[in-house]
C-alpha cells in the first residue's frame, strides 16, 4: 500500500473504526444515488408482489401490506460510493414475515428484488432470511421518495445498492441472476467488509 | 467492463489547471492506460501513513480517445476530506492511486445516436463535457448528432469549461450550448438566469431538431431532482433519462 504524500485524513474517532468497513468514511447526512429520475409513487398505485419464477404467488395493496407484522431495526449502512452511516433506524416487514403471510418457504436460494422504475438487484435468500426487511419508515417518518419510498428493501449488511429503492416485489429465481447494477459492472454479492464493489473484486 | 480494467494503479499528476474559483482540473498520467466511454468515472484512493484510506469517485472529463492521460475536474468543498486535499496539497509530480474505468450506465457514444439532451449543474458538467468532446472528435470524422448542453452554474466565472463550450457552440454543427446562471444575469440572449424548471426544459428541447432520445442529468442531488423532474414535466419519458448524483 503506497502512502499518499501529505495525506493524513480527517481526524477520526478511532472507537468507531470497528464499525466502518475498509475504504468507507462516516457520513452524517443521507446522500442519494439512483440511475434515473426519482419515481413519485402514489400509495393508491402501490402494490407488492411475491413471485416464484414468472408465477405471482401473492400481491398486497398498501393497506394489506401495512397490516403485516412490523419490525424495527437499528443498523449501520454502507454505500459503495464509500459513505457509511451508523445507527440508522428503520421500520418495516421482515422478508421472513412476508413469506409466512404468503404461506411459502423459500423455493430457491436466489432472489431478485424488483422496483417500480424497472430496476432490479439480486440477493441470496440466505442474506434475506432473518436479516432483511421491506422498510416503510426511516427515522420514525414515512420513507421519503428520494430514499426509495413508499417502500424499499433493506439488506443492511450488503452494499446499499442491494437495498433496492421503490420496491414492488421479490422474485425467487432458479439461478443467481444479475440485476441492473450487477450487469453494469458491480459485484454479484457486494460485501462491504470484503470490499466487493465491482465485478472481479 | 472487463475485470482486468478495475485494478488499482498508480497515476502521476502531470498538470493542475485552475478552471474556476472552486474547481481545478487534474491531469493524471496512467501507469496502465485504459480505454473508457464518455460518462464513466474513476475511483481515486489516498492512503495516510497510519493506513487510513479515503476513496472517492470522479468523472473523467477527457474525450474517450484521449490516450495515456485523463483529466478530472474536482470542486473544492469546504470540509471535504478528499477534494480539499486535492486542491490544497497535491502538486504536479505527486502520485495517487486510481482504478477505472467504472460505471456502465451513465455512458454515451456517438453510435448511440441522438438527439441528445445534457443537463449539468456545477461540476456535474464533467461527464457531459466528456460526451461533447467525444462528439467533437467524431464530428471531425464526419458524424453529426444533434446535442444540446444546458449548464447551470451560479455565476459566469463559475461555469466550468465555459470558454471551450462557447467555442464548440460556434464551430461544431449540431451542437448547442445554453448557459443558466442562478445568481447573476446572463450575458447572452439565448441563456437563462433562474433555477431550472419545466418551462426551461421545454424551451431547450424545442431547440433540438426532434425529441431527445437520450437525456443525461448530472450534478448535486438537488440539481438532479429539479432537472429530472423538469424534463419529465416537459414530456420526456422517464426511461430516456439517466442520472448521476454527486451527493450534496
Ligand atoms: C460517480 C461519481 C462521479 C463524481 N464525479 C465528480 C467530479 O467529476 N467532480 C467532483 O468535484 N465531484 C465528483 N463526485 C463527488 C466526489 O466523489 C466527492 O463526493 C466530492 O469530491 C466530495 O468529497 P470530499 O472528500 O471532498 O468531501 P467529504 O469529506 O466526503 O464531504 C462531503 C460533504 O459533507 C461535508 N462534511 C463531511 N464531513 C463533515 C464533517 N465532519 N463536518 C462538517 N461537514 C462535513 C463536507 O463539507 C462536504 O460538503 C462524483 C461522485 C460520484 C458518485
Amino acid at each position: 500500500m503506497a502512502t499518499t504524500r501529505g495525506f493524513t485524513g480527517r481526524p477520526r474517532a478511532t472507537d468507531l473504526s470497528s464499525r466502518i468497513p475498509p475504504g468507507q468514511h462516516l457520513e452524517k447526512d443521507f446522500p442519494v444515488l439512483s440511475a434515473g429520475p426519482t419515481p413519485r409513487i402514489r400509495i393508491a398505485d402501490w402494490t407488492f408482489t411475491l413471485k416464484v419464477g414468472p408465477r405471482p404467488v401473492k400481491t398486497w395493496s398498501w393497506t394489506e401490506f401495512n397490516a403485516l407484522p412490523m419490525t424495527q431495526m437499528t443498523r449501520d449502512i454502507h454505500c459503495v460510493t464509500t459513505w457509511s452511516k451508523l445507527d440508522t433506524v428503520w421500520e418495516g416487514v421482515l422478508v421472513d414475515d412476508i413469506l409466512k403471510a404468503a404461506s411459502i418457504e423459500a423455493p430457491t436460494p436466489y432472489v431478485l428484488a424488483h422496483s417500480f422504475d424497472g430496476y432490479s438487484t439480486n440477493v441470496p435468500m440466505q442474506d434475506l432470511a432473518g436479516k432483511a426487511m421491506v422498510a416503510l419508515r426511516f427515522g420514525g417518518e414515512p420513507l421519503d421518495s428520494d430514499h426509495g419510498g413508499p417502500a424499499r428493501l433493506l439488506v443492511p449488511h450488503l452494499y446499499f445498492w442491494k437495498s433496492a429503492k421503490w420496491l414492488n416485489g421479490l422474485q425467487f429465481t432458479e439461478r443467481d441472476e444479475a440485476g441492473f447494477w450487477e450487469l453494469r459492472g458491480y459485484h454479484m454479492y457486494g460485501d462491504p467488509w470484503r470490499e466487493q464493489r465491482y465485478s472481479g473484486d | 467492463m472487463s475485470e482486468g480494467s478495475v485494478r488499482w494503479q498508480t497515476a502521476t499528476v502531470i498538470d493542475i489547471v485552475v478552471r474556476t474559483p472552486r474547481i481545478k482540473s487534474f491531469f493524471l498520467s496512467l501507469e496502465h492506460p485504459f480505454e473508457f466511454q464518455a460518462g464513466q468515472h474513476v475511483d481515486i484512493r489516498l492512503t495516510a501513513p497510519d493506513g487510513y484510506q479515503a476513496m472517492r469517485s470522479y468523472s473523467i472529463a477527457s474525450a474517450p480517445d484521449h490516450g495515456t492521460s485523463i483529466e478530472l475536474a474536482v470542486e473544492r468543498l469546504d470540509d471535504g476530506e478528499v477534494s480539499m486535499f486535492m486542491h490544497d496539497v497535491i502538486v504536479p509530480g505527486d502520485e495517487i492511486e486510481v482504478r477505472g474505468p467504472l460505471g456502465g450506465h451513465f455512458i454515451w457514444s456517438v453510435t448511440d445516436g441522438g438527439p441528445l439532451l445534457l443537463l449539468g449543474g456545477g461540476s456535474g458538467v464533467v461527464p457531459l463535457v466528456s460526451m461533447v468532446r467525444h462528439l467533437k472528435a467524431a464530428n471531425l470524422a464526419g458524424s453529426t448528432v444533434p446535442v444540446l448542453l444546458l449548464l447551470s452554474a451560479r455565476t459566469w466565472d463559475e461555469a466550468l469549461f465555459r470558454d471551450e463550450l462557447l467555442e464548440f457552440n460556434k464551430e461544431m454543427s449540431g451542437f448547442t450550448f445554453v448557459l443558466n446562471l442562478t445568481r447573476e444575469a446572463s450575458a447572452r440572449g439565448q441563456d437563462f438566469g433562474r433555477r431550472i424548471d419545466a418551462a426551461m426544459a421545454a424551451d431547450v428541447v424545442k431547440r433540438l431538431p426532434g425529441p431527445p432520445v437520450h437525456v443525461f442529468v448530472c450534478g448535486s442531488n438537488a440539481f438532479v431532482n429539479a432537472a429530472a423532474d423538469s424534463a419529465l414535466a416537459a414530456g420526456i419519458p422517464a426511461e430516456t433519462i439517466r442520472t448521476e448524483r454527486y451527493g450534496g
